[in-house]
């Protein structure tokens, strides 16, 4: 090969070498953190819990830990390397809410946590409801039809 | 063996889930917050065109777990609603379905904010 083509090799693979990287790291993390989820679900309903209430207190549990890891400053270390790993699933959420949370206690229980909280909770709760909204009305308009 | 299995696909779908969510981050100019509101939305729209719930049945806590879940469960929850109250399901489905994570998020976040000190600024 000649130089010139490798040197150009090098720079469009050191390019992409990022990507590729965060990609594997935010598979591998964020399939484990499902699988965790997997393995509670399967967990909480061999108590005998049902299904879906099991789904929901997997999602409780999720959002506690991640809670609790953003609190003692860790889940921002892992989710450097994780990235999408841990902001895709409920953790990141549950991260987006707590972490800007504490930041601002400095202003206030109201104004500062009250607030901060919603930072990106509100812009999440606010598309998911209008979206369901939406689907609610579209499916009414479905049943009276059916 | 069914335990196993039903683990080794929630980290499958998880995991490429979470790939589709690193490329958007990667490739495009979306912030981690646009991220979350684009799978929640999602989530909704393939639970209102009937894709979410064989997804879900397949693959568990691998699309439920992601945020696409969230919005997913949100779908659900919705056409039961309208289905028991009509119009009105419509306003109450969404943020009931939505119920036990955003409170979990609200409660222990305020929690942790009361206990942990936390950087000067924030960077969201």
């Amino acid at each position: 090969m000649e130089t010139k083509e490798y040197q150009a090799l090098v720079k469009r693979r050191a390019a992409r070498s990022p990507v590729v990287k965060n990609c594997a790291a935010a598979f591998w993390c964020g399939g484990l953190i499902c699988a965790l989820g997997q393995l509670l679900i399967y967990l909480y309903t061999l108590a005998g819990m049902q299904r879906r209430d099991a789904g929901t207190l997997t999602t409780i549990t999720l959002v506690f830990i991640a809670a609790l890891l953003t609190g003692i400053g860790v889940f921002d270390r892992i989710a450097r390397y994780a990235g999408a790993g841990t902001l895709l699933p409920v953790t990141g959420f549950a991260n987006s809410v707590v972490s800007p949370a504490i930041d601002n206690k400095s202003e206030g229980l109201i104004l500062g946590v009250g607030a901060k909280i919603f930072t990106v909770a509100g812009p999440v709760l606010l598309y998911a409801t209008l979206a369901g909204v939406v689907w609610g009305v579209v499916y009414f308009i479905i049943t009276l039809f059916v | 063996m069914e335990l196993l299995l039903s683990l080794v696909r929630a980290f499958l779908v998880g995991g490429v889930l979470c790939v589709s969510a690193q490329l958007l981050i990667d490739l495009t100019k979306l912030t981690p917050a646009r991220i979350l509101v684009l799978y929640v939305t999602v989530g909704v729209l393939i639970g209102a065109l009937g894709i979410y719930e064989p997804l879900e049945k397949f693959a568990g806590a691998g699309v439920s777990v992601p945020l696409l879940g969230f919005g997913g469960n949100i779908a659900r929850g919705v056409k039961e609603a309208v289905v028991e109250k009509g119009l009105l399901g419509a306003m109450t489905g969404p943020l009931t379905a939505a119920a036990g994570g955003t409170a979990a998020a609200l409660v222990f976040g305020y929690l942790a904010a009361l206990i942990f000190h936390g950087k000067p600024k924030s960077q969201t």
